[in-house]
């Protein structure tokens, strides 16, 4: 093993190091080494447990029943919870895209250095991403829920959601844009373009990989999230009438299974659907950031 | 009319230049909008509660009964929890996740690595309800089986740190591996050519170099880790009493929210609203520390 790191190590320097000849056995540098491999093959190791057990378990529960179109106490089955997390995925992106992409073309566009609203606008979005879930669903019970009498209900649940995930399209957004070299801008200012028509016809659209791949992290986020969903959107199992019904997310649909106790084979079965769809979120949201890196924009 | 035509026109597209600057402009307040009502609703509804207990019995009572009568509103042994929980997923995810930052940014060949990123972005990507269920499944009854003679029934501090350690390996690994990365590599390079080996290099040179990086990733993890709730709900054991050593159950503030704003009401219901307001106090001043540290950094 020890020899085999040392040929795979990418350092050029590492090359004349080897050159040397002989070497004598550290012990410390040895210990070390197996500390990193160690440590590296226990991340890895319990990413791989993790999964893989969820999908054995998981698996073999998954009846047809569980996908029926009325939830019941007997089949409960998921398809309810399923549609609810797109609605809420749906409403709650429809608010925070907008603003999140506003918001990163403000401060990258249009704002100049030094701005004291810039300085703020950073400040708060980095408090934002910094408040665990159960405090915006907290707020979200006090605002929406209370304060504008919204109940609990889809849109109360979403509009929690939004404020959530905003400032991670805002930060993906910005460094999109930020990776959109200038000389696209001087081009087309020096057509005649306007600034409005520079950012709409040239900026986003090269930006639009790395915006999806963050509005996709965002998608990740939406449909894991449950404590933020329990006080806002509630824990009804049935597809909603219209945007103040209450609903229940696949997540939160989940956590009541595994709650309740009586439910563990169909609680393996949600939480094989859950992974899955967090599995392709994340192939999906590498292959948009892929594809940005292979635009060549990065390399400017 | 030609000319008139393109006149109009003009003044539209100036006139819209000018909107559009002050749309992307009220866009970006939404954000500074969001945490203003966050404070205002949380602080308006959580701090009379507060005075009506009264702030020292509030923060360190140490019984929690709001059954009983007079019920007793102390959050003392939940701030514990959080503390406790918080300090065994540091113990536990730390010097794992940093060693595993170590080797991503200095000993990992190339092809391993194209598996060894994303599956640290897909451990990010898990959500804290499949965590918590993973820990209910596998995590309570091995550590009840390991540490019987204990007398535990597996769900306790040492289950719900070592669930959280798991946690927040990927936060760990992705904000030391790119401050390990942003080191010069003379540093490196100075230590071979005082023939240093390679590891002794990496971890005498290059890793003390990257120090308020993985400050900061350690700060970025306790946030992580104090504000966790579903996972912790289901593998702490959630009693609300002083904790009783690493093997019995405890419960955390944020537990103590989603277990008990079902079905509170009046003042308890307000109590509870405080308790976000003292773990939303906490973690404002984490970050605090956190854009600190960041500035040191630049």
């Amino acid at each position: 093993m020890a020899e085999l790191t040392a040929d795979m190590k990418n350092e050029p320097v590492s090359a004349t190091k080897r050159g040397r000849g002989k070497k004598k056995i550290r012990p410390l540098s040895l210990l070390l080494r197996i500390l990193v491999w160690g440590a590296a093959a226990i991340t890895f190791f319990v990413l791989i447990f993790l999964v893989s057990y969820i999908l054995i378990k998981g698996v073999p529960h998954l009846k047809l029943s569980l996908f029926e179109w009325k939830y019941t106490s007997e089949n409960v089955s998921m398809l309810p919870s399923m549609i609810n997390t797109l609605l809420i995925t749906i409403l709650a992106l429809a608010v925070a895209i907008p603003f999140g992409v506003g918001t990163a073309i403000y401060l990258v566009e249009y704002a100049k250095k030094g701005n004291k609203f810039v300085g703020i606008v950073r400040i708060t979005a980095e408090t934002l991403s910094g408040i665990p879930s159960i405090v915006y669903g907290l707020f979200g019970m006090l605002f929406f829920v209370t304060y504008l009498k919204w109940d609990y209900s889809l849109l109360s649940g979403a509009a929690t959601l939004s404020i959530m995930v905003l400032p991670l399209i805002m930060r993906t957004t910005e460094e999109a844009l930020l990776a959109v070299p200038d000389s696209f801008r001087e081009a087309s200012y020096g057509l005649g373009a306007g600034k409005l028509r520079t950012v709409f016809k040239i900026v986003l659209p090269s930006a639009i990989p790395g915006i999806l791949s963050g509005v996709i992290l965002a998608v990740g986020r939406i449909v894991g999230e449950t404590a933020a969903l329990i006080y806002t959107a509630g824990t009804v199992a049935k597809i909603p009438k219209n945007i103040f019904s209450s609903t229940r997310t696949l997540s939160v649909h989940m956590y009541v299974l595994s709650g309740e106790g009586l439910n563990i084979n169909e609680s393996y079965a949600t939480a094989v659907v859950l992974l899955i769809v967090v599995l392709v979120i994340n192939w999906l949201s590498g292959l948009a950031a892929k594809k940005l890196t292979s635009s060549g924009l990065r390399e400017e | 009319m030609k000319k008139r035509k393109e006149i109009i026109m003009k003044y539209i597209s100036i006139a819209s230049e000018f909107v559009m600057k002050y749309v992307f402009m009220v866009a970006a307040a939404a954000s500074i909008l969001a945490v203003f009502l966050i404070c205002v609703f949380l602080f308006a509804n959580g701090i009379p509660a507060m005075k009506e207990v009264g702030v020292f019995q509030f923060l360190f009572g140490t019984k929690w009964a709001p059954g009983n009568i007079p019920a007793s509103y102390s959050i003392f042994p939940m701030i514990l929890g959080s503390i406790y929980i918080t300090g065994g997923a540091i113990l536990f995810g730390v010097p794992i996740g940093l060693l595993t930052a170590i080797f991503m940014a200095r000993f990992c060949p190339k092809k391993l690595y194209k598996v060894l990123k994303p599956a640290v972005e897909l451990l990010a990507g898990i959500p804290s309800i499949i965590y918590g269920f993973f820990g209910l499944v596998v995590l309570v009854p091995l550590i009840r089986t390991v540490f019987e003679r204990f007398d535990t029934n597996g769900k306790s501090i040492l289950t719900a740190s070592i669930l959280l350690g798991i946690m927040i390996l990927p936060t760990i690994i992705n904000v030391s591996e790119s401050s390990i990365r942003a080191v010069p590599n003379s540093y490196y390079e100075g230590a071979l050519a005082l023939g240093a080996t390679h590891e002794r290099a990496v971890f005498f040179t290059v890793v003390p170099a990257a120090k308020s990086g993985i400050l900061a990733a350690l700060v970025l993890g306790i946030g992580r880790a104090i504000g966790e709730t579903m996972a912790v709900i289901m593998v702490a054991g959630n009693q609300p009493r002083m904790p009783d050593g690493i093997f019995k159950g405890i419960r955390t503030m944020t537990a103590n929210i989603v277990l008990e704003m079902g079905y509170a009401t009046d003042l308890h219901r307000e109590v509870l609203i405080a308790t976000g307001v003292v773990l939303f106090v906490f973690i404002l001043l984490i970050n605090l520390s956190f854009s600190a540290l960041k500035k040191k950094l630049n």
